[in-house]
């Protein structure tokens, strides 16, 4: 060996090899500022040395200057991010910090207290070890530590520390702390089978923080930082059970090799285990298995790894590769917790893209059960949820998946909900069981299908979907529109928004809710007529975009014509033949639509009939020969 | 024994962070890759980008990385990043798109007269939404860290922006378990942050225990420097020309950060090996970004530019 090479190998020996072997914990702080909150981050942060000498000079600085500790530090302020958050002197949002001890590195998921925040507290519990509860120790239990409490179970956190802060200011009293335990125990033990420890502490004077405080000789627990340095870790837990991998994506180099890669969720893994491809249901096994380091003796859950597999079966991204002999189940109805994080209410009936494991699918909101006051934890009736409610719904998706109750494997038990225009992540959900019923109801093939039925009437079926304010003139033209197929000989339909009023949707009001069913349920009747190979108009107000989309949707590419019949407002206004837009104005009829109830123009509809420009015979005509131009009439 | 039992056995010890950060990373990228129509991988020649492309690699293996780098260049980068770069291009097999703002050029853009927060404004943040457009990528790697710097800290990993290229604090998406929501329409894109949680602490012992390359300006070498406003400047060319009163010294410096070589603030120091410069950060006492003149412009400064498109 060279010298310099004897000299690396020196160095590199000297080197602290447990800096290597350090584990990872990721836990939640829920409390609000008052508590003490970011000034016990800023406590373990600062204790276990993670600040830099220039940030504490910066904190030295600031503590001057905006600080409330008088001379002393104000480690709140470490925390504070965004200049907007600053100014208002509240944390609004999941921040993240990191500080490690000798054995553990630690990610912090800093969330904010208050109720409005509740969405921002499951996002960072969704991947939390352990949840902190912050207690004030004069307070005791308050409204918001029940809130966090119920969350943190919600959401499947196994291990619960009750920092009971502010000892300082309640003398360090035994007997307070004991009492705050006791009613802290008793609250908690129906919520679940979390471990729950209490460790009285004060995060301004450092006691029980990093060390033992002599000045609670009385408590013989271990302080914040030995807890979180011992506590068992979700990832050990998650590995001893039985073993998923959604399958992320296909590695194919060239032909010769065929790798699935994806993270394992649960469980572990090695060459010659068989395993179970969900949903097909297919089963195999493993031939390798390529983890980052190479090494392919076996992988466990939390390594992001490639499996190669012994036979060529059919598995594409969005699959889950599962232990065979206790596979994942597989359903399409689910009763389910919707935790929901978007300013526009979730509603019944109405349809969002789910996204489980690697898997994307079209969900529709059933019935809603009941929502739960966060705080009381009481049951309540619901017909939608709004922002930060938590309510338990049936979903039934368009294409069965796989997965795990939630209790029993968050990973592949825990689903988002994405809204199909905006995109948005709007809510959270938690898989209670699958609903059989789905199961026992089987499509009949019938012979006499579709192209049957067209091909007696002698013509291509079709949805035209008119959409527009009341009294924009839809039925008008509609009307017209029908009148001239039946000189054509062509079989129609016309689905007019009030005549279904009178019948099948009579039991339906004009709330958003009912809104969304009495489409759904309208565009479930226009599918049975293209079925039955008719022409179908729909003319209803039908406001939204979400339910039109869905509409178009459960029909083939070229079967459904949107019409968007564009009359301003105050044109509609203007002619108002039932005396409906005088009523609403007056207040005497609520929810309508353009007055107090939204109306969402599409935004590229097949047809847009200006009627301030057109008669609705001129309208029906242009309508008509796009529908020749798009081969529905010869 | 049942397989459990049997794989506990070959896998008695826990994973160790470096692991769990290594797979997370590697998660992150595939989801993107598989959902992206045109993503593209920064790369800054940094310590970071190393880490990142490093990750690529193991994620796709034995694929190559299905993206190509991305070097948004403000032609005030030191000589050894540009060799660097062009190596290791060389090197991955993966393609290199060098993209100079053409209207920077024009304006004959100079950090020393027009100051940092323009120089990084032309050169970085609009030469990066020139690249974006022209390219059409509609997902872009960064090798950004949340322990950085306060409003990282808050941003997520998937991290969405408008056809503008604008971050909206406000309006993040929340994102839970490893579900990330990769979703836009057309013409608008996310940044993708693989390394969010990883600290400066991480980036080097990984550096050291997989032994990835890096530049050389981060290991210690006498090199040719000015001290100005309290900072080391290195004279990597004729470009920079020196005040009255300053006076060129030949010094024993690294950088714990690369970005343009005058914002950019070397520190003393004797690790001139791997092991020594990990040490030294395991030791040291202040923190990366101190030698970088952008975060200082004004308070919230990254915030601000963030808002603007800024990575």
């Amino acid at each position: 060996m060279t010298i310099a090479a004897t000299k690396a190998v020196e160095q590199r020996d000297a080197y602290p090899e447990k800096e290597y072997q350090k584990s990872l914990l990721r836990f939640l702080t829920c409390g609000s500022v008052d508590d003490g909150k970011s000034t016990l981050i800023g406590r373990l942060l600062y204790g276990s040395g993670a600040l830099f000498q220039d940030q504490i000079d910066t904190l030295t600085a600031d503590s001057k200057n905006s600080g409330t500790q008088g001379d002393n530090l104000d480690f709140a302020l470490l925390l504070d991010g965004l200049t907007a958050e600053r100014e208002q002197g509240i944390t609004i949002d999941v921040a993240y910090r990191y500080f490690s001890s000798a054995v553990r590195q630690f990610i912090v998921a800093d969330t904010p207290g208050h109720e409005q925040y509740t969405r921002n507290m499951i996002s960072g519990a969704s991947t939390a070890d352990v949840a902190i509860i912050l207690m004030d120790a004069r307070k005791g239990l308050l409204t918001q530590t029940r809130r966090h409490s119920y969350l943190a179970s919600l959401i499947g956190i196994r291990h619960v520390v009750v920092a009971v802060n502010k000892m300082d200011l309640a003398d360090y009293s035994e007997s307070r702390f004991r009492k705050l335990e006791q009613e802290y125990r008793a609250f908690a033990a129906p919520l679940g089978d979390a471990t729950i420890s209490c460790i009285p502490l004060s995060a301004l004077e450092g006691d029980n923080i990093i060390e033992a405080s002599e000045r609670m000789p009385w408590y013989d627990g271990p302080s914040l930082l030995q807890y979180l340095d011992s506590v068992d870790l979700e990832i050990d837990r998650l590995a001893d059970q039985s073993f998923r991998m959604p399958v992320q994506w296909v590695n194919r180099p060239d032909s010769d090799f065929r790798g699935y890669s994806g993270m394992i969720v649960s469980g572990s893994a090695k060459p010659g285990d068989q395993v179970r491809i969900q949903p097909s249901g297919r089963t195999t096994h493993i031939s390798t298995i390529i983890t980052p380091g190479e090494k392919n003796d076996v992988a466990v859950a939390g390594q992001s790894v490639t499996i190669t597999l012994a036979d060529e079966v059919d598995v594409s991204r969005g699959d889950m590769l599962c232990t065979s002999d206790l596979p994942a189940e597989v359903a399409d109805k689910f009763e389910v917790t919707i935790i929901w994080m978007n300013e526009q209410p979730m509603l019944r009936g109405r349809s969002y893209l789910l996204k489980i494991g690697a898997r994307t699918v079209t969900a529709t909101i059933g019935q809603i059960k009941h929502k739960v006051n966060v705080n009381t934890l009481e049951e309540l009736a619901a017909k939608q949820l709004d922002l930060n409610e938590i309510g338990v719904t049936d979903i039934v998706l368009d294409q069965p998946v796989a997965f795990d109750a939630y209790q029993k494997n968050p990973q592949v038990g825990g689903f988002i909900l994405i809204d199909r225009f905006t995109n948005n992540t709007v809510g959270a959900g938690l898989i209670h069981f699958a609903l059989r019923r789905s199961q026992n109801i089987h499509w009949q093939a019938i012979d006499v299908n579709k192209q049957a039925q067209a091909e007696q009437k002698q013509q291509k079926p079709c949805v035209v979907w008119f959409t527009g304010l009341s009294a924009s003139g839809k039925s008008t033209v509609a009307n017209c529109v029908q009148q001239r197929l039946y000189e054509m000989g062509r079989h129609s339909y016309l689905l007019d928004g009030d005549n279904v009023r009178h019948g099948l949707n009579k039991d339906l009001g004009f709330k958003d809710a009912d809104r969304v069913e009495n489409i759904r349920r309208v565009t479930e009747v226009a599918r049975l007529m293209v079925d039955a190979g008719l022409i179908t108009l729909v003319s209803f107000i039908s406001p939204f975009r979400s339910e039109r989309q869905m509409a178009r949707t459960l029909l083939e590419e070229d079967e459904f014509i949107e019409v968007f019949v564009d009359t301003p407002l105050a044109v509609a206004e203007s002619r108002d033949p039932k005396g409906l837009y005088r009523k609403a104005r007056r207040g005497d009829l609520l929810n309508f639509t353009g007055i107090d109830s939204p109306y969402e123009a599409p935004e590229n509809p097949e047809i847009r009939i200006d009627t301030t420009a057109l008669s609705a015979v001129e309208a029906a005509e242009s309508i008509l020969s796009e529908l020749t131009r798009r081969g529905i009439l010869d | 024994m049942s397989n459990h039992a049997e794989a506990r056995q070959l896998h008695t010890r826990s994973l160790t962070h470096l692991e769990r950060l290594e797979s997370e990373s590697i998660h992150i990228m595939r989801e993107v890759a598989a959902e992206s129509e045109r993503p593209v991988m920064m790369y800054s020649i940094g310590k970071d980008s190393s880490v990142m492309l490093h990750l690529a690699q193991k994620a796709f293996h034995p694929s190559p990385p299905p993206f190509p780098l991305l070097h948004v260049d403000t032609t005030w980068k030191f000589q050894e990043m540009y060799a660097f770069r062009d190596a290791v291009a060389a090197r991955v097999g993966m393609d290199l798109i060098v993209h100079i703002n053409p209207d920077g050029l024009a304006m004959n853009i100079d950090p020393f007269a027009d100051g940092s927060s323009r120089h990084t404004d032309v050169m970085k943040t609009q030469g990066l939404k020139q690249a974006l457009d022209k390219y059409q990528f509609d997902a872009a790697f960064g090798g950004a860290r949340r322990d950085e710097e306060k409003s990282r800290a808050k941003e997520r990993i998937i991290s969405f922006r408008t056809s503008q290229h604008r971050w909206d604090p406000k309006n993040q998406r929340p994102e839970l378990w490893q579900l990330y929501n990769t979703r836009k329409s057309k013409g608008e894109s996310i940044r993708v942050f693989p390394l969010s949680n990883w600290t400066e602490r991480d980036v080097w012992q990984y550096i050291q225990l997989e032994q990835i390359p890096i530049v050389s300006l981060y290991l210690a070498k006498p090199r040719p420097v000015v001290r100005r406003d309290g900072a080391l400047i290195m004279v990597d060319d004729e470009r920079m020309s020196l005040a009255r009163g300053e006076t060129l010294q030949m010094l024993k410096v690294r950088f714990r950060t690369l970005g343009c070589y005058p914002l950019t603030s070397a520190i003393e120091s004797d690790a001139d090996t791997l092991d020594l410069v990990v040490a030294e950060t395991l030791a040291a006492r202040s923190s990366e970004r101190e030698g970088r003149a952008i975060d200082k412009d004004s308070a919230g400064s990254m915030e601000k530019k963030k808002h603007e498109g800024y990575f």
